[in-house]
């Protein structure tokens, strides 16, 4: 036994890309089998017919892909790109004051830092269900502004698009300020040091110094907001109602009630499209940030 | 650092702070709040948690859901150390290629996750239930953890396993008594990670399970589709106190192994 340990273990000395592939092994064929193959037959689904009762029909066809195209479903994405860039644009707003307070809050850093870690640690659909609490008809928000007499009837804040955008960047904000603050956190002072000896005042100093070497922490955040916002499903859903929808709610529509399946592939596609435009603009910037 | 922080951005700051902890924080208080309509305070109580004890389809919910997460977390935490280790140690062709990937299925939005495994469920005829939610789980779990164990590998000093390796310590030998411990936090962390998505998941549960397999987030989801009630605050609260929990519990074992 202890000998057929050593032989086996000196064959994979010996092989040292065997022995990598052995550990890689098992988790690649899981996520191979679970994630890559589904995603194919997904695809393979987007080109298929529909079926009767829900599911596929033989034949290749792009119909799905055409019927994205009507202005119905252009709407929807549409309406889903402007607010995945709104929400990561205010996301940025709000985020990199806080990232950059974090980096200069001294002694305090450390207990910030767990403030913007914590809400990620709470479940996300309490979050959303909490945020119907504060905005509802009979919420927190219109119960405060009734009470001090700022508006006489409630205000209709829930479903809306502005719920919706509320709801995101409340759950995405801590996706945006990591990332900035761990580039915010590198940054080496001795360069602020000399541009002010070199005569640079406060902004100058923020907008030519400070703000572009935390760019790569700014795209990084960017996308880690953009990209779960673009798919956001939940969101939409409890926060939004039928006038907010977005291209998650269209999809899981396909697959409910719809039963349509290859159109939801499609839609799906089209989306995964739109993030891969996302990550190859990242990596472009990403590697501008290198070569600079 | 000496610069001083101006007092306008202090004082932003500590507004969006307040807006991100707000919400949940406004939650947890009104779980205990006596009146059944949200907006009116009128005492503390317990009422709402004492009727979570008379819902058996709340606690089945909760017990499902503990036990999805802590499968799928000795799963994907395993699964997931191995592929950090063969990425950090191996040197193959396609290495960079398939570190890359892995982080196909963290940026892929999670709705295409859900309705793709569904249709591979269907497609193979494998009814949804615990079974399939533990595997979709495992499998968004794996970069998640890889990615984690990656970096504690990738920042380790090499060098103190040289030197066991110096000191007569077969290769086995040195990976047990030296890698491992050294590993540890960064495993630990990994299936901290692991632990609090799984349990947390609703997108992708939603669509890989069946009708007798209800973890926590798919019926909350359902109940807040309902109609808002009293009694969901104080499950909402209940998922919060568990993660939470599970945060302090870890910090405290990272801790003492320190």
């Amino acid at each position: 036994m202890a000998g057929a340990r050593r032989r086996l273990l000196s064959w994979f000395a010996r092989r040292p890309a065997a022995g990598a592939w052995a550990l890689l092994g098992p988790g690649l064929a899981w996520l191979t089998l679970f994630f890559a193959v589904p995603l194919a037959v997904l695809f393979g689904y987007s080109l298929m017919h529909r079926g009767t009762y829900g599911g596929v029909a033989p034949g290749f066809t792009l119909e799905h892909y055409r019927r994205f195209l009507d202005p119905l479903y252009l709407v929807v994405a549409g309406r889903t790109l402007w607010i995945a860039l709104a929400t990561t644009a205010l996301c940025l707003l709000l985020g990199y004051p806080v990232a950059y307070a974090i980096a200069r809050a001294g002694r305090w850093r450390n207990a910030l830092l767990l403030l913007v870690v914590l809400p990620f640690w709470t479940s996300f659909l309490v979050r959303t269900y909490a945020m119907i609490v504060l905005l509802r008809d009979s919420g927190v928000i219109n119960a405060v502004l009734l009470g001090l007499g700022l508006t006489s009837a409630p205000l209709d804040l829930l479903y809306t698009p502005g719920a919706v955008l509320a709801g995101l960047v409340y759950g995405y904000l801590p996706f945006m300020i990591l990332p900035i603050y761990a580039s915010l956190e590198r940054l080496d002072l001795a360069l602020l040091d000399a541009a002010e000896a070199l005569g640079a005042r406060a902004p100058a100093r923020f907008w030519r110094v400070t703000l572009p070497l935390s760019l790569p922490g700014v795209a990084a955040g960017s996308l880690l907001v953009f990209i779960p916002a673009l798919g956001a499903f939940l969101t939409p859903d409890l926060l939004g109602g039928a006038k907010t929808m977005m291209l998650g709610n269209l999809v899981q529509n396909q697959f409910g009630a719809a039963r349509d399946w290859p159109f939801g592939a499609a839609i799906s596609f089209a989306l995964m499209g739109v993030v891969f435009v996302a990550l190859l603009v990242w990596l472009r910037v990403r590697d501008a940030g290198e070569a600079a | 650092m000496t610069r001083r922080l101006p007092r306008a951005l202090v004082h932003l700051v500590g507004a969006i702070f307040v807006c991100l902890h707000l919400p949940v924080a406004v939650l947890v208080l009104y779980s205990f709040n006596a009146s059944r309509y949200a907006a009116g305070w009128s005492g503390v109580t317990l009422e709402w948690y004492r009727r979570l004890l008379d819902r058996p389809d709340i606690l089945r919910a909760l017990r499902l859901s503990l036990e999805v997460a802590s499968l799928s977390t000795i799963l994907a935490t395993l699964l997931g150390t191995l592929v950090a280790l063969g990425l950090a140690r191996g040197r193959f062709r396609g290495r960079s290629v398939t570190e890359g990937g892995l982080y196909l299925p963290i940026v892929t939005p999670e709705i295409i996750v859900g309705v793709a495994m569904l249709i591979l469920f269907a497609a193979l005829r494998v009814p949804l239930g615990v079974g399939t939610i533990v595997v979709a789980h495992v499998a968004f779990n794996i970069p998640f953890v890889a990615v984690v164990v990656l970096a504690r590998l990738r920042g380790m000093d090499r060098s103190l396993e040289e030197a066991a390796l110096v000191l007569g310590a077969d290769e086995a030998t040195a990976f047990r008594r030296v890698t491992l411990p050294l590993l540890a936090p960064g495993v630990l962390a990994g299936a901290l990670l692991a632990f609090t998505l799984s349990l947390d998941d609703f997108v992708i549960t939603f669509f890989v399970s069946g009708p007798g397999s209800t973890t926590l987030p798919v019926l909350v989801y359902s109940m807040v589709r309902r109609g808002i009630e009293p009694t969901i605050n104080a499950v909402s609260a209940v998922l919060v106190f568990v993660t939470t929990l599970t945060i302090v519990a870890a910090e405290r074992l990272a801790a003492r192994r320190a």
